[in-house]
C-alpha cells in the first residue's frame, strides 16, 4: 500500500512538468480531419453521390430466378385449339351483345357469369361504389381502411365486378392465384375485349387441368370507374368484409347478398390489359410493377413472366421509361465517355467488361429514371397496387397486339400466345410451396432482365447524405466561435446551448410545415363546390398567412428581422442541415426512391445557400456566384416550380394559369393514394426549403 | 410393389389356411365388405367402401384372433381405447354438389390431413398419457406423422361441442400432412383379403389418387358384453370413400356421363372375399322417386326400375330398396367369378338432373385483415336451399323455431385470438351475445403450452339467411427452432367443425333390411355435421436463407457495443492521459530510473521481482514480434492472391 501511494505521488509530481502532446484515437482524428476540410469533402461526396447514381445503369445485373420451385417454362402447354376458340367465342359474343343493346344492365357480366359456370366455376358478381376513400390525416399510414360504407348510397352509380373460382381438385383450398382483367362493361373498346378472350381461353383450361394446387380466381373488374377502384373494392371485400346491412346491396335487380366467395390466402395475382396496336414488329408486353409508396412485388414473379414472355412466347417486353431522356444529348456525352472509359479499361484489363455501349446506357437510365420516378411518386402504376396493400405479389401486364382488333386470323395465333404466356405464369407459382420470399423486394429496374439491388442502388444516397452531417459539425464550430467572439454576455456562452435559438427556429418551421401537410383536409371540408384552382389559392393564402404569423410570434424567426445579435446564420444552417439529414434518412427508409430525388434537390440547395448581403457587399466573383448558384436552386426547389419542371421533362404541356389547380389535384392525387411523398414534401422539403431561404436573407 | 409380389404366395396359402379356420372355428368374429355407388349431381361418381370387422367379447388375453387384426386388438387392449376414429383426407368435399345432409356426407366428409380423435376407457388423469402412446403407435401402424399430434399444443379435449360428450375424449388434426398410398398400404393390411380378392380389389392406386376427393377412415368402438369376467368385443370399420370423374367422350355438357366399374377403376371384382360373411355392391341413385310407381311387387315393374328410358343398368339388381327420396339397388358379388367377373354399369340415356340434400346451413371460414400484426377469423354461416324443408322442426319452449350450430374450433397457440372481440351478425343485423349464444366454452392457449378452443352453440332462427362470426386474433411469435420446414407457406388453422345438434340425418328404408352393416349404420341417426377450410395464416418469418449474414452482423454488434462498453468501464481518460504523461517524464531518466525502481521494489518485495521485471524485458520483445507477425499476415495475402488467381 505504501508504496503504491508513492507511486501515485511521483506521478502526480510528474504530470505537472510533462508536456508531452496527446494523440488523439485514430478514429477521431480522422473525424476532426474530415470536419475540418467539410467544404472540399462536401464537394467530393455530393459530386460522388451524382456520380454513382449516373454509373447505375453500368452496374445493373442481369435477372435470375432465385426460386427454384418456379421452374418456369419447364411443362409443355396444354392449351388446345378448343380453349381458344372458348375464348374466341366469349370476345364473340360479348362483342354481339354490345352491338345490339345499350345501356347500363349488368347482361354483359352475366354473359361473362354464364360462360365461368358452364366452365365449371362458382361464379358471383360484386357491387361497389366507385368512391374512393377520402384523404384523412390520421389514417394516413394505417393499412387498408375497414370496409366503411356511406349510409347514404345512392343507387346512381355503381358498379358490378364478376369473379369466378376454380377450384383445384385435390387441392387443399388454402392458397389461391388471382387473374384479373379489367373490363368496362359500358365503353369497352375491342382491344379491352381482347383481354377477356386471353382469359377466357386460359379459364376454359384450367377448368379441366388435374395438376392445379391452389384455386383460381378470375376477376372481371368493371373499369368504368378506373382499373383500380373495382380491384380495391374486391380485394377490401374480399380480406375485410362488412357483415352488417349496406344499402348498396339493395340496388339494381342483381341481388348479390351474401354470395361473395373466397378462396384463400392468394399467393399472386396477375393483372392482364390489352390496349392499342404495338408499334413494333412484334406483339409488345410492357410490364408494370410499382405499388403504392415505392413498394414492388418479388423480383422472382416479373423474371418469370420475362423469361417466358421472351423465350417462350417470343413478345417483346418492356418497362416503362422516360422517353424524352432519351434524345437528350447530355446524357449521350455521358454514356459516350463511360463507353470509352469502358473500352480504356477493358484493354487494360480484359476480365474488366463493365463498359456497355451508348445506346444501352441511354435505354438502361431512361429506364431507371422512370423507375424511380413511379417509386418515388408513391403512386401505383396499376390495378395490381391494390394487392400490395394485402401483401401480395401482383404485376400488370398490358399487351398490344400488331394487328388490328378485327383480325380473326391473328386473333387465334394471339389467345394462343397470350394463354400460353398466363398459363406458365401460373403453372410456376402454382408450383411454389411457400409464398414468394427468395428474390429481392427492393430493386430498380433498368430493363425487363436487368436490375439494380437495393444494395447497389443505396451507395449513390448515402454519398450524397454523406456531406451532409461533416458539413453540419464545422459550421456549428465557425457559428460558436463567431459568436464567442461578437457576444460579450457571459449567460450567452453557455457553451452548449448556443444552438437552441436556432433549434428554435427550425421546430417553428417544421410546425409550419406539418399545419401546411394537414391543411388541405380542412380545406376539402369547407361546404361548396370549389374548383382546384380556386382550393389551391385558398390553400396558398392560408399557408401565407400563417408563414407571417409564424415569423411575428416567435422572436428571431424571421429573416427580416433587424436584430444584429439573432440567431448566427452558420448555427442556424449547421442546425437546417442536421434536421434535412434526420429527414432525408427517415424519407429513406419509407420510401427509398423520394429520398434520392429529395436528396438530389435538397442536399445541394442546403450546402450552398449563404446570406446574400454580404456576397452583394463584398462584389468578389466568387461570392456572387455562390449568391446566384443558391438563388437558382432555392427557385427550383419551390415544390410548385419542381412539379412545373416535371412537368415539363415528362414531356406534358404547361398551361400557366391553371399550375395552382393542376398542383392541387397532383397533391390530392398523392394523399388519395396514401403516398408518403406528400408527407415528405410537406415536412420535410418544404420546412428545409424555407429555412434556406430565411439563411439567404439573413441580415448578418 | 416388390413387397406385395413376394407376399403373394405365402398369401394364397395362408388364405386357404384362414379360410379353413374361420369356417371351423364358430368364435364369431365376422367381416362383411361393401361397395356403395351413387353417381353425383356434379358428373362425379362417389364409391364408398365399406369394411367391417368384428371381435365378439372375450374373456381371455392376447387369444388368437381369426380374422380381426391382432394391430388394432392389442392397441385397444394396451391403451384401453373405448372409442376412436382415424381418417386420412385429400381433397374437399363439396357440400353443394356431394350433399351434407346425408349419413354419408356427414360420417365421411373430413377435413383434410388426418384428424384422430379416442375415447379412453381409463382414469381422467391418464387420459394424455394414454393419447400421446396411441398417437405414437398410431403413427408407427400408418407410417404417418400423428406423432405429432402427442404434443399439448396440437390436440385439444371438447367438452360438448364435437358430439360426443365425454371428459375423456381427446381431438387433434394435422392438416398439412400429404395423404398417399403408404399410408393406404398398411390401411388395407388390416383387411383379411388386403386388396387381393372381394372387393378391395377394386383399389387400383392411380384411379383411387386420380380422385377429386379421397378419405380413409377407421373407426373402432368396443362393445361392452355386460356379462361378469368377459372382456368387450371391438368393431372395427374402415371405409374409403373416393370421388370420381368417370371419362366420358361425349361432348353434352347436360348429360351425365356413363361408366362402369372397370371405367372407374380399371379393375373389376372377380369374387368376393372368401373370408368375408356377406359382400355387397350397392347403386345408390337420388331424386328419382317422382317417375317410379309405387310398388314394385311384380317382376316387370321391377325390371323397369333398373332398365327404362332414362338409363340402363348393365347387370340385374338382386333387392331394390326404397328411399324417402332414393333408389337402391342391391347386388351380390358372390356369383361373379374368373369367368364372369363383376363390373357393374351404368348408362345414362337421357339427361337428368338433381340436386343433394344440403345441410341447412353451408359454413365457410376465412381470415380477414392483412399484414402480419393482427387479423381476423370469420365463420360464415349461409341458408341452403333445403333449409326451408328441414326448419319448424325444432321448436322451442316459447314457440320460436330455431336452427342450433355448434362450432368447434381450434386455435394454435400462436394465434392469439382475443375472445372478447366475439361479433355475431345475423341477416346483417350485429346481435349480442346472450341474443343468439346459448352455450359457449373457452379455454385459451398457453404459449407454447397449449392449443385454444372454442366451442359454442348457437341458436339461429329458422329463417335465418346468413350469419357471421368474427373473432380477432394476433399473431405470436415463434422462437427460431420451432419453425417447420417450409416457414414461409405460413401456419394451418385446423378445419373447424359445425354441427347441427338438432338435425339428425338418417336413411329411411321403407322395407326390412338384411343385415348389411352399412345399411344399418345408415339407417341409425348420425348428426349432421360439416368441416370448414383449412386457413393458411402468414406469420412473420426470419429470413432463413441468411444465416450467415446473421452471424456476422450479429457478431460485430456484440463486437462494438462489449468493446465500447468494456472501454467505458475501464478505461478513464484523465488517468490514462496523466498515466502517458509519465511515461514521456520517464523517458528521460529511462533505464536508471527503471533500475532503482526496481532495486527499490526487490527489497522490498522478492517476490514481485520476476512479474515486474517480465513487460520491461519483453518490450522489444514485443515489437519485433509484432512485425513478425505483420510479415506473416502480409506472406499469407500474398500467397492467398497468388493462389487464388492463378487457378
Amino acid at each position: 500500500m505504501a508504496t503504491e501511494k508513492r507511486d501515485k505521488e511521483e506521478e502526480e509530481v510528474k504530470t505537472d512538468d510533462g508536456s508531452l502532446k496527446i494523440k488523439p484515437r485514430p478514429i477521431v482524428q480522422l473525424g476532426i480531419f474530415l470536419v475540418a476540410h467539410s467544404p472540399v469533402f462536401s464537394v467530393v461526396f455530393s459530386a460522388a453521390g451524382v456520380l454513382a447514381l449516373l454509373i447505375l445503369p453500368l452496374l445493373a445485373k442481369n435477372t435470375y430466378i432465385s426460386e427454384n420451385a418456379l421452374m418456369p417454362g419447364s411443362a409443355r402447354s396444354m392449351l388446345s385449339n378448343r380453349d381458344v376458340s372458348d375464348g374466341s367465342k366469349l370476345v364473340k359474343d360479348i362483342k354481339n351483345y354490345r352491338l345490339n343493346h345499350e345501356g347500363q344492365g349488368v347482361e354483359v357480366q352475366k354473359l361473362i357469369g354464364k360462360y365461368m359456370s358452364e366452365m365449371g366455376a362458382e361464379v358471383y358478381y360484386q357491387k361497389f361504389h366507385p368512391e374512393g376513400n377520402q384523404f384523412h390525416p390520421l389514417h394516413f399510414f394505417s393499412g387498408p381502411d375497414s370496409y366503411t360504407l356511406l349510409d347514404n348510397v345512392s343507387c346512381a352509380s355503381y358498379g358490378v365486378n364478376v369473379a369466378g373460382i376454380i377450384r383445384a381438385p385435390r387441392g387443399d383450398g388454402k392458397e389461391s392465384i388471382v387473374l384479373v382483367t379489367p373490363y368496362d362493361f359500358i365503353n369497352g373498346g375491342d382491344y379491352e375485349a381482347l383481354s377477356l378472350g386471353i382469359t377466357g381461353t386460359l379459364f376454359s383450361l384450367l377448368a379441366r387441368v388435374t395438376w392445379l394446387s391452389k384455386d383460381i380466381i378470375w376477376l372481371v373488374a368493371d373499369s368504368r370507374y378506373g382499373d383500380y377502384r373495382p380491384v380495391a373494392a374486391w380485394l377490401t371485400e374480399y380480406h375485410s368484409p362488412s357483415f352488417k346491412d349496406s344499402d348498396l346491396l339493395k340496388c339494381g335487380e342483381l341481388n348479390t347478398a351474401d354470395k361473395f366467395r373466397r378462396a384463400g390466402t392468394m399467393a399472386a395475382a396477375l393483372v392482364l390489359k390489352v390496349d392499342g396496336r404495338s408499334e413494333r414488329f412484334e406483339d409488345t408486353l410492357s410490364i408494370y410493377a410499382e405499388a403504392s409508396n415505392g413498394q414492388m412485388p418479388n423480383l422472382d414473379l416479373i423474371n418469370v413472366v420475362n423469361y417466358l414472355a421472351v423465350h417462350r412466347q417470343g413478345f417483346y417486353v418492356k418497362v416503362e421509361k422516360v422517353v424524352s431522356l432519351l434524345s437528350s444529348s447530355w446524357l449521350k456525352i455521358i454514356g459516350e465517355i463511360f463507353e470509352a472509359v469502358g473500352k480504356l479499361a477493358h484493354t487494360l484489363n480484359p476480365d474488366w467488361n463493365f463498359g456497355i455501349p451508348t445506346a444501352d446506357y441511354l435505354e438502361g437510365s431512361a429506364t431507371l429514371a422512370s423507375s424511380l420516378y413511379s417509386q418515388a411518386l408513391g403512386i401505383p402504376t396499376g390495378p395490381h397496387g391494390a394487392f400490395r396493400d394485402y401483401q401480395v405479389d401482383a404485376i400488370t401486364l398490358k399487351v398490344s397486339p400488331r394487328f388490328p382488333p378485327d383480325s380473326k386470323t391473328r386473333q387465334h395465333d394471339f389467345f394462343l400466345r397470350g394463354a400460353k404466356l398466363l398459363e406458365g405464369t401460373i403453372r410456376s407459382v402454382n408450383n411454389l410451396l411457400e409464398k414468394f420470399h427468395q428474390s429481392f423486394f427492393l430493386y430498380l429496374l433498368t430493363s425487363p432482365s436487368k436490375f439494380i439491388s437495393v444494395g447497389v442502388y443505396m451507395i449513390a444516397f448515402a454519398l450524397l447524405v454523406a456531406s451532409l452531417p461533416m458539413v453540419a459539425a464545422s459550421l456549428y464550430i465557425d457559428g460558436c466561435k463567431a459568436l464567442n467572439n461578437s457576444t460579450l454576455n457571459p449567460a450567452g456562452n453557455f457553451k452548449s446551448w448556443k444552438w437552441l435559438d436556432a433549434a428554435k427556429q427550425v421546430f417553428a418551421l417544421h410546425l409550419f410545415g406539418l399545419i401546411v401537410t394537414l391543411l388541405p383536409y380542412f380545406i376539402c371540408q369547407v361546404p361548396g363546390q370549389h374548383s382546384p384552382s380556386n382550393r389551391s389559392i385558398m390553400w396558398g393564402t392560408t399557408s401565407s398567412s400563417l408563414l407571417l404569423i409564424t415569423f411575428a410570434t416567435i422572436p428571431g424567426c424571421s429573416p427580416f428581422s433587424s436584430r444584429r445579435h439573432g440567431t448566427n446564420w452558420a448555427v442556424l444552417k449547421s442546425v437546417t442541415i442536421s434536421a434535412a439529414f434526420i429527414g432525408l434518412c427517415l424519407m429513406s427508409i419509407i420510401n427509398f426512391a423520394t429520398a434520392e430525388i429529395g436528396a438530389l434537390l435538397l442536399v445541394p440547395t442546403c450546402l450552398i445557400v449563404q446570406p446574400i448581403k454580404p456576397a452583394l457587399r463584398s462584389r468578389r466573383i466568387k461570392s456572387l456566384l455562390g449568391a446566384f448558384c443558391s438563388m437558382v436552386l432555392l427557385t427550383i426547389g419551390f415544390p410548385v416550380m419542381l412539379f412545373a419542371i416535371s412537368k415539363g421533362l415528362f414531356g406534358e404541356g404547361l398551361v400557366g394559369l391553371s399550375l395552382g389547380g393542376e398542383f392541387w389535384t397532383w397533391l390530392e392525387s398523392l394523399w388519395a393514394w396514401k403516398s408518403a411523398t406528400y408527407l415528405y414534401i410537406g415536412m420535410v422539403h418544404l420546412p428545409c426549403w424555407l429555412l434556406c431561404l430565411c439563411i439567404l436573407f439573413h441580415p448578418s | 410393389m416388390a413387397c406385395l409380389v413376394r407376399s403373394w404366395i405365402p398369401l394364397l396359402f395362408l388364405q386357404s389356411f384362414l379360410v379353413a379356420i374361420a369356417f371351423g372355428s364358430n368364435e364369431g368374429e365376422e367381416f362383411s365388405e361393401e361397395l356403395l355407388l351413387k353417381p353425383l349431381p356434379d358428373r362425379k361418381v362417389l364409391a364408398h367402401f365399406h369394411f367391417e370387422n368384428r371381435a365378439p367379447p372375450s374373456n381371455s388375453h392376447g387369444r388368437n384372433h381369426h380374422l380381426f387384426p391382432k394391430a388394432i386388438s392389442q392397441l385397444v387392449q394396451k391403451f384401453r381405447v373405448k372409442e376412436m376414429e382415424l381418417s386420412f383426407t385429400q381433397g374437399r368435399w363439396n357440400h353443394e354438389h356431394w350433399g351434407g345432409f346425408d349419413p354419408l356426407s356427414s360420417m365421411n366428409a373430413k377435413p383434410v390431413g388426418v384428424e384422430l380423435w379416442a375415447v379412453f376407457d381409463v382414469p381422467q388423469s391418464q387420459v394424455d398419457i394414454s393419447w400421446k402412446n396411441l398417437t405414437h403407435a398410431l403413427s408407427g401402424l400408418f407410417c404417418a406423422s400423428i406423432n405429432f399430434l402427442e404434443s399439448s399444443t396440437s390436440y385439444a379435449a371438447p367438452t360438448w361441442g364435437f358430439g360426443t360428450n365425454s371428459d375423456k375424449l381427446r381431438y387433434g388434426s394435422l392438416p398439412r400432412e400429404a395423404v398417399c398410398t403408404e399410408n393406404l398400404t398398411p390401411w388395407l393390411k388390416l383387411l383379411p383379403c388386403r386388396d387381393k380378392d372381394g372387393i378391395s380389389a377394386l383399389m387400383n392406386r392411380p384411379s383411387v389418387y386420380r380422385g377429386f376427393y379421397h378419405s380413409q377412415r377407421l373407426h373402432l368402438s368396443t362393445v361392452e358384453s355386460g356379462q361378469e369376467g368377459l372382456g368387450s368385443g371391438i368393431v372395427l370399420e374402415q371405409t374409403l370413400t373416393v370421388v370420381i370423374q368417370p371419362e366420358t367422350t361425349s361432348v353434352e355438357t347436360n348429360m351425365q356421363p356413363s361408366w362402369s366399374l372397370s371405367s372407374l377403376f380399371g379393375r373389376k371384382v372377380v369374387g368376393s372375399c372368401v373370408l368375408a360373411k356377406s359382400s355387397n355392391v350397392y347403386l345408390q341413385l337420388e331424386g328419382r322417386l317422382g317417375h317410379e310407381s309405387k310398388n314394385v311387387d311384380t317382376e316387370i315393374e321391377a325390371h323397369k326400375l333398373w332398365m327404362n328410358s332414362d338409363f340402363d343398368l348393365s347387370l340385374k339388381p338382386d333387392r331394390v330398396i326404397r328411399e324417402s327420396s332414393s333408389l337402391l339397388f342391391i347386388f351380390d358379388i358372390d356369383k361373379s367369378s374368373d369367368s364372369e367377373p363383376f363390373d357393374l354399369g351404368l348408362t345414362w340415356k337421357l339427361p337428368s338432373k338433381w340436386s343433394c340434400e344440403q345441410a341447412p346451413l353451408h359454413a365457410s371460414r376465412f381470415l380477414m385483415g392483412s399484414g402480419n400484426e393482427r387479423g381476423a377469423i370469420a365463420i360464415l354461416l349461409k341458408a341452403t336451399e333445403s333449409q326451408e324443408k328441414l326448419s319448424g322442426r325444432n321448436l322451442t319452449t316459447d314457440g320460436r323455431c330455431t336452427i342450433k350450430a355448434n362450432i368447434f374450433q381450434i386455435f394454435p397457440w400462436y394465434i392469439k385470438v382475443y375472445y372478447h372481440t366475439l361479433q355475431i351478425f345475423v341477416d346483417q343485423q350485429q346481435k349480442t351475445d346472450s341474443e343468439v349464444l346459448k352455450k359457449i366454452n373457452v379455454s385459451p392457449s398457453t404459449d407454447k403450452v397449449s392449443s385454444g378452443m372454442l366451442e359454442m352453440m348457437l341458436e339461429l332462427p329458422c329463417e335465418v339467411k346468413s350469419a357471421a362470426i368474427s373473432i380477432e386474433y394476433d399473431k405470436g411469435f415463434l422462437h427460431i427452432d420451432e419453425y417447420p420446414p417450409d416457414a414461409n407457406q405460413g401456419f394451418d388453422i385446423p378445419s373447424a367443425l359445425i354441427s347441427f345438434p338438432s338435425h339428425h340425418a338418417s336413411l329411411d328404408f321403407q322395407e326390412e333390411l338384411s343385415k348389411s352393416p352399412l345399411l344399418s349404420s345408415f339407417k341409425e341417426k348420425s348428426l349432421v355435421r360439416s368441416y370448414t377450410e383449412v386457413l393458411l395464416v402468414p406469420l412473420t418469418t426470419p429470413d432463413f436463407s441468411m444465416p450467415y449474414n446473421v452471424i456476422t452482423i450479429t457478431c460485430t454488434i456484440f463486437a462494438l457495443y462489449f468493446g465500447s462498453l468494456l472501454n467505458v468501464l475501464r478505461r478513464r481518460i484523465g488517468e490514462e492521459e496523466r498515466f502517458l504523461k509519465s511515461q514521456a517524464g520517464k523517458k528521460r531518466g529511462g533505464l536508471k530510473q527503471l533500475l532503482s525502481r526496481l532495486t527499490a521494489k526487490i527489497r522490498g518485495r522478492p517476490i514481485e521481482a520476476p512479474s515486474s521485471e517480465s513487460p520491461a524485458a519483453e518490450s522489444s520483445f514485443l515489437s519485433s514480434k509484432l512485425i513478425f507477425k505483420i510479415i506473416l499476415v502480409a506472406g499469407a495475402a500474398a500467397a492467398w492472391q497468388y493462389f487464388s488467381t492463378d487457378k
